[in-house]
């Protein structure tokens, strides 16, 4: 796999040829076949699906549920099994509501999390735990930055009703060992929720195996466009459930007295939904299917090694990462002691180096780690060598500056 | 690179802010949160007559927060107090005398708001 040639895929590259962009942690680039296909639907057949009697609305509504199969056979699920969503922010929140409204989970359960998790999908997690007067329990890290399994084991029991966790790790690029969290729920009797937002498009993935019954993620971190994603469930337990939103187009029957839903997937979709953003999200897992998850994760692993390497020879740099490269998605966050996060940022950014810089929406990791902020370099299938040399040079031109 | 940021009287109010600390005895005090990054600048005012005798403020940041909190500090004192009620953001930016990008707002507006945040409570 060669970087040079996938960045022609990318229209951003020859509009900002010099750009090193290391913030795909934050949100991905775009290739023309997804932009092609998302224009497509608005230039040549959009009308809204699953209702049109005419052949634009077919035409549409079958791209649409072809879109559900792509994804499914990505993500190694069935196609019932697949629901549009509008990013992992609102995955995370309907589906707490669901489980709530379904009254599925153990009555008077504990609810486990980790302290790495996104505020996207704690907080969810965070405000079913307050309304039900629910305990909820945080796994910690241990000095590797990774999730503390003996601790895990101790908080995952009889009496927890849900865990509610992350794949990867936004901030320290951790990949856990969801496995061994999946074998405790279910040895307990426990729902398990799998945020994946950090790491689908990144590494192969399959819910079969992963063991979770429930998982989702965001279509921008994975060369999709913003505003759509995914939530997963397993068909037996989406069968059980009740929708936590409402609208058209999901609806059986309704009177003035009361409505009952259709069936799974469409009665978690109501609405309209974001017909092109999921049309090019298929598009993105098809590039992606193309180029091959493994070569993608292998490609990353090759650049975070390299890139831990040459940041652990800056004195005053602290990062905060995975270092083993295979056990992380493609993300380092650092601390350059000294200088604030916003202002080593700043300068990378006026030398063309995207990095972020703040608390990355994991204020709770922050505390834990004893830090308020981090910068944090993620890298994708377009990265180079180049753009960790960028990143180094930006830095230490940080530290002058600020000496 | 552009347009030099990182000035020399920035680095220098970063590195040695002026009126850094809480005073003991304060009649209005106020605080603000840049919620990118969780940066926090409390800010502690003392009058005198009406004048501001007394400033200081307390808090953890970039060097563009910080060093405006150094520089609108060292503005207000001898301010009158119906004088603070007047600044407006274009005088934090006057102060910093640098080209500030939109995702920096927050970090150069931070005293300010703090500022801002103390009298709502007066």
């Amino acid at each position: 796999m060669d970087p040079k040639e996938i960045k022609k895929d990318f229209p951003i590259f020859q509009n900002h040829p010099d750009i090193s962009y290391l913030d795909s942690a934050a949100t991905s680039q775009t290739p023309q076949a997804v932009i092609s296909a998302m224009d497509d639907y608005y230039s040549k057949f959009r009308s809204n699906i699953h209702r049109g009697l005419y052949d634009l609305s077919e035409k549409a509504t079958n791209l649409y549920e072809e879109a559900r199969e792509e994804v499914a056979s990505f993500l190694g699920a069935e196609k019932d099994e697949v629901i549009f969503t509008p990013g992992s922010t609102w995955s995370a929140n309907m589906l707490a509501l669901s489980l709530e409204y379904s009254q599925i989970l153990k009555k008077g359960g504990d609810i486990v999390t980790s302290v790495m998790e996104h505020h996207s999908s704690l907080i969810p997690v965070q405000k079913l735990a307050e309304r039900n007067g629910r305990k909820l329990k945080y796994i910690t890290i241990d000095d590797d930055m990774r999730l503390r399994l003996g601790e895990a084991g101790e908080l995952i029991n009889q009496k927890t009703a849900l865990v509610w966790i992350s794949l990867a790790s936004n901030v320290l690029g951790t990949i856990n060992d969801i496995g061994k969290i999946a074998e405790l729920a279910r040895g307990n009797g426990a729902l398990l929720v799998v945020d994946a937002t950090s790491a689908v498009g990144h590494m192969p993935i399959n819910v079969k195996e992963i063991g979770c019954d429930l998982l989702f993620f965001s279509g921008h971190k994975m060369l999709g466009p913003t505003g759509v994603g995914v939530l997963y469930g397993k068909k037996e337990l989406l069968e059980k459930m009740e929708p936590g939103v409402w609208g058209g187009g999901m609806i059986s029957e309704v009177t003035k007295s009361g409505a009952s839903s259709t069936k799974s997937p469409h009665r978690f979709e109501p609405g309209t939904p974001n017909i092109s953003g999921v049309i090019g999200l298929a598009e993105a897992v098809r590039y992606l299917k193309n180029i091959g998850l493994e070569k993608i994760k292998e490609h990353t692993e090759k650049l975070v090694s390299l890139a831990i390497k040459e940041l652990e020879t800056i004195p005053d740099v602290r990062i905060f990462a995975e270092k083993d490269p295979k056990k992380n998605i493609g993300i380092i966050s650092f601390v350059l002691d000294g200088v604030h996060p916003h202002d080593v940022g700043e300068i990378l950014g006026r030398d063309g180096v995207a990095v972020r810089g703040g608390h990355h929406c994991a204020e709770p990791l922050m505390k834990e780690l004893g830090i308020k902020a981090t910068n944090r370099a993620s890298f994708y299938l377009y990265n180079e060598e180049k753009d960790v040399k960028a990143l180094i040079d930006g830095i230490k031109e940080a530290q002058k500056i600020f000496s | 690179m552009e347009e030099e940021i990182y000035k020399q009287n920035i680095l220098d109010h970063y590195k040695n802010p002026c009126n850094k600390g809480k005073i003991k005895d304060f009649d209005l005090s106020g605080s603000a949160r840049n919620i990118s990054c969780g940066d926090v600048v409390s800010v502690f005012v003392k009058l005198n007559k009406g004048i501001v005798s007394q400033v200081s403020f307390e808090g953890y940041g970039c060097a563009i927060s910080q060093a405006g909190a150094s520089m609108l500090t060292d503005k207000i004192k001898g301010m009158k107090s119906e004088g603070l009620k007047l600044l407006s953001p274009g005088d934090m930016y006057n102060m910093l005398g640098i080209k500030v990008s939109p995702g920096r707002s927050g970090c150069a507006l931070l005293a300010y708001q703090a500022l801002e945040d103390g009298l709502k409570n007066v």
